[in-house]
């Protein structure tokens, strides 16, 4: 089984975590920017950020033969930071990387005025780029958040072939998909979704334009969710190629919009698998 | 390793061709304008949003002309442009992985002398070994100074970047008693640590012998040092 994980946060994960991913079928991921728990104080501190997503953490992933892309924004909530927006500006220098196959993650927090405007901003700069866009709606005020997302994605340049609607539910998943938009699931312990719930969902709705992430990150979560809605996807009497529609194809044919997607990591060496890795402290 | 326009001319498909051809024009271009506008007065303007055309090919180099060539072309657009120190600067700090390595393995092509030695020692501090590995190359054989050049050579050991990547490595370390000593200390700490002794660790070590008819004990004085332990 091939497993690709639209959206997971591995600069918050271990190298047990990698392994762990390898072995349940995990070949490539993509990491979105996002809000780091402790709130950023200045554009420096994204841009090292931004340089860790293009340089060391793909390095880590190829040391476990997964590829590693990566989705590069202005996250929702600092967008309200007077002291993080000029992160807008220097956004372009970062969009022309080879690995970066997406604007993201993008979308609405507390629904502010600078969320509207960051929001717009970065659809116009993934439309500037040929890149798609990861749209996270909102935790709080969920519904109502989605249906102002996609006003403004209406209103941009960028078609909704090319937007990753993310963290949706039973109550979002039917406007999402209406939208002509992408719908991504995060299979997130206790919140969000979970796979049974998740199996439910791709029985009323099908297989086609639909994503399944751990998005794991800093918080309870689980970098194995993938794997595990693909267990409970097969359990429930969908086939081997329904699976890998859900969980390889789409998110390739998603994120192959950008045309930058390399899904050929180099095997790892097994003499020297991990090495690099083991000296981290040197 | 980097091929030559003429090697990427015969494998790179048409589109790709043309496209290093307009990226390489562009390079030209610039480096002929910032020879014309040498003198004149003004700052230089290194601002992202007024870099060079050719500083954004150089990041699109992978995708159009395949991943494979990508260190070839960015390291031909370096040459082309005439890169000075605030370009490779620019294009290193604000470069992806691949993107830095491309201007570590194209200093020594460039007359940047030994200004550009911080970009080499950045990368020596990195833990990713395609930036290690690029680092060590002619431009550190020729620049770094002898401390820095040792403990580069010891990072190629800990990181397990084939020594055979560090250039010049026979002429630099013959002689060296200093990296001897060093390699000698790693050798038995590692034995110390029930570790095995890396194979390119022996391979050094037997470099740093002083040249033949370098001042040497005769063959019939006691021996010297005690060769370091690395078996138990
Ligand atoms: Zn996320």
């Amino acid at each position: 089984m091939r497993i690709f994980d639209p959206h997971i946060h591995m600069t918050s994960r271990t190298t047990d975590d990698y392994r762990a991913m390898y072995d349940a079928g995990v070949r490539a991921l993509v990491e979105p920017s996002f809000w780091l728990g402790q709130p950023r104080t200045s554009p420096a501190s994204f841009f090292d950020y931004f340089d860790a997503l293009l340089g060391w953490e793909p390095f880590r992933a190829s040391q476990y033969g997964i590829a590693h892309h990566c989705t590069l924004a202005l996250n929702p909530k600092e967008a309200n930071d007077p002291r993080c927006t000029p992160v807008l500006d220097a956004l372009p220098r970062y969009l022309v990387k080879d690995s970066v196959v997406a604007v993201g993650e993008i979308g609405y927090d507390s629904m502010t005025p600078a969320e509207d405007h960051a929001l717009a901003a970065q659809l116009q700069l993934a439309a500037d780029h040929g890149l798609p866009a990861l749209v996270h709606t909102p935790h709080r005020d969920k519904l109502a958040g989605l249906h102002r997302t996609i006003d403004v994605i209406r209103e941009s340049n960028l078609p909704p072939e090319d937007v990753l609607l993310d963290h949706l539910n039973e109550t979002t998943v039917k406007a999402a998909t209406d939208s002509g938009c992408w719908a991504g699931f995060s299979i997130y312990p206790d919140t969000k979704m979970d796979e049974d719930r998740m199996v439910t969902i791709l029985q009323n709705h099908g297989t086609e334009k639909i994503l399944v992430n751990s998005a794991a990150d800093w918080g309870k979560s689980d970098p194995l969710k993938t794997r595990k809605v693909a267990d409970a996807m097969l359990k429930a009497g969908f086939t081997e190629d329904d699976v890998d529609q859900v969980l390889w194809r789409n998110p390739v044919a998603f994120y192959g919009r950008s045309g930058r997607l390399q899904l050929d990591v180099l095997a790892p060496d097994p003499l020297h698998e991990g090495n690099s890795i083991l000296r981290g402290g040197e | 390793m980097l091929k030559s326009r003429k090697e990427l001319d015969a494998e790179l498909g048409g589109a790709a061709r043309a496209w290093l051809d307009e990226a390489l024009a562009e390079a030209a271009h610039d480096a002929a304008r910032t020879e014309a506008t040498h003198d004149a007065p003004g700052p230089e303007a290194t601002g992202p949003c007024t870099s060079p055309p050719w500083e954004l090919r150089y990041a699109a180099a992978g995708r159009h002309c395949g991943l494979e060539h990508a260190d070839s072309v960015r390291s031909l657009l370096l040459v082309e442009a005439r890169a000075s120190l605030p370009s490779v600067t620019r294009l290193y700090e604000q470069g992806t992985a691949a993107e830095r390595r491309a201007v570590l393995l194209t200093l020594h092509r460039l007359d940047l002398g030994d200004t550009a030695v911080p970009l080499v020692e950045d990368a020596l501090r990195a833990n990713d070994t395609r930036l290690v590995s690029a680092a060590v190359g002619p431009y550190a054989a020729d620049h770094l100074d002898p401390h820095a050049w040792r403990h580069a050579v010891l990072k190629c050991l800990f990181t397990e970047v084939p020594v055979a990547a560090v250039a010049r490595l026979s002429h630099r370390a013959r002689g060296d008693a200093e990296l001897a000593r060093m390699l000698g200390d790693l050798a038995a700490e590692r034995t110390a640590a029930g570790r095995t002794v890396p194979e390119d660790l022996r391979t050094v070590l037997a470099l740093t012998a002083p040249a033949e008819g370098a001042q040497q004990a005769p063959p019939t004085a006691a021996p010297a040092a005690p060769a370091p332990t690395e078996e138990s």
